[in-house]
């Protein structure tokens, strides 16, 4: 998996095995596999939200961290690899090196 | 389709519990009138069981005696497997059948897995909570093992009414959410009232120097939530349900942290 390759373009996009709720701000993602609770801070919950398969990572950090949050694209590009390897791992993400067509993917959690 | 192993049949009991009542039939009386002892005060005389199952008494015949609770579904029937008993049951038919040895461990364990499926389904779930009503409310009190559900339940004062030390059911209703007693005990060994009154507040436990009642911000106040709901099913569509009444419950009820002494004067706070 290329995960850690951040020079090719990586595809995110949310697992359809899990549900997901936005409350105050927060998200909270459950695994549907094993019940496991997650919950996202204000970035993570913006790749989170931004991770439609068809977006690449670095165009997800470019558009919505950088222009969001003041710290570098290199910096954050290698925070938001971290973050998609860890959600990834928990089966919760699914990271490609193509685009994730949309079929059985998770919908945007409302509030 | 299951079998309802109707003959052979010598015994039932009704157990209902937050207004579901499920009809245990077995060929050994003795079985049943020990389920009647175990479950006094949820014995029900009602002909018309939301549920039915029968229970064969013998070795569940599992592959691993020692292993933890398995709750799948397929093909709409529903298989819970734990070391000491099997059973399924199809929620269409409302049939089901256990295979155990003669015990009411395993039983409770099976009602318990029947109840938090389908309170997930209505909005509502079981809760590790001890509960209790005051003043016409219902109080929650969650914790992990050795929060203190048992402690705060055995300081209830006389007007108090205990629905249980162990496990909270919890229905949701048109008003908000209710609390219902339950034969489930924990280390008080008492079966809760077979009464249910509205939900107050739900009390996140803390032992400590002083009482103290601090209100919790929504979300930390669902996680809470989360990791005390009994839930057993691997089900992406129990799943959302489960979340999704998580935060519902913490939009409409008020979850504090209560933190408390080890004596009586706790309950000046509650009521």
């Amino acid at each position: 998996m290329g995960v850690d390759r951040m020079s090719g373009k990586l595809y995110v996009a949310r697992s359809s095995q899990i549900a997901a709720r936005k409350l105050d701000g927060e998200m909270m993602i459950m695994s549907a596999v094993d019940s496991t609770l997650f919950t996202l801070n204000e970035t993570a919950t913006v790749v989170w939200e931004a991770a439609d398969g068809s977006t690449s990572l670095d165009e997800i950090v470019a558009s919505r961290i950088c222009g969001q949050f003041d710290v570098a694209h290199g910096e954050a590009l290698q925070d938001a690899g971290e973050l998609v390897r860890q959600l990834a791992a928990h089966g919760i993400l699914l990271v490609s090196e193509e685009p994730i067509p949309a079929q059985g993917l998770a919908k945007k959690a409302g509030a | 389709m299951l079998e309802l192993a109707a003959p052979g049949d010598s015994s039932s009991v009704t157990i209902e519990i937050g207004g579901i009542a499920t009809r245990v039939a077995a060929a050994d009386p003795t079985f049943v009138q020990m389920l009647e002892n175990r479950y006094a005060g949820f014995v029900s005389s009602r002909a018309d069981a939301d549920f039915h199952f029968h229970v064969d008494l013998g070795e569940p015949g599992v592959a691993d005696p020692d292993a933890e609770v398995s709750v799948t579904q397929d093909s709409g029937c529903w298989s819970v497997q734990r070391g000491d008993f099997r059973a399924e049951w199809e929620p269409a038919s409302r049939r089901g059948r256990i295979r155990q040895s003669p015990n009411h461990y395993s039983i409770d364990a099976v009602l318990r897995i029947l109840h938090s499926l389908l309170l997930a389904r209505q909005g509502g779930f079981l809760l590790h909570a001890a509960s209790a009503i005051r003043n016409g409310k219902a109080f929650l009190f969650a914790g992990v093992s050795g929060a203190g559900k048992t402690t705060i339940a055995g300081l209830a004062p006389a007007d108090a009414s205990l629905l249980t030390d162990e496990i909270s059911y919890v229905r949701k209703q048109a008003y908000g959410y209710s609390a219902c007693g339950t034969p489930f005990t924990g280390e008080l060994e008492k079966p809760g009232e077979n009464i249910s009154a509205p939900i107050a507040a739900l009390y996140l436990l803390a032992k400590g120097p002083a009482n103290r009642i601090e209100p919790v911000p929504a979300a930390e106040a669902a996680r809470a939530l989360l990791s005390n709901i009994l839930f057993f099913a691997k089900d992406k569509e129990m799943v959302g349900a489960l979340l999704h009444s998580a935060c519902e419950f913490v939009s409409r009820v008020p979850v504090s942290r209560l933190t408390f002494v080890l004596d009586f004067s706790v309950w000046g706070l509650i009521g």
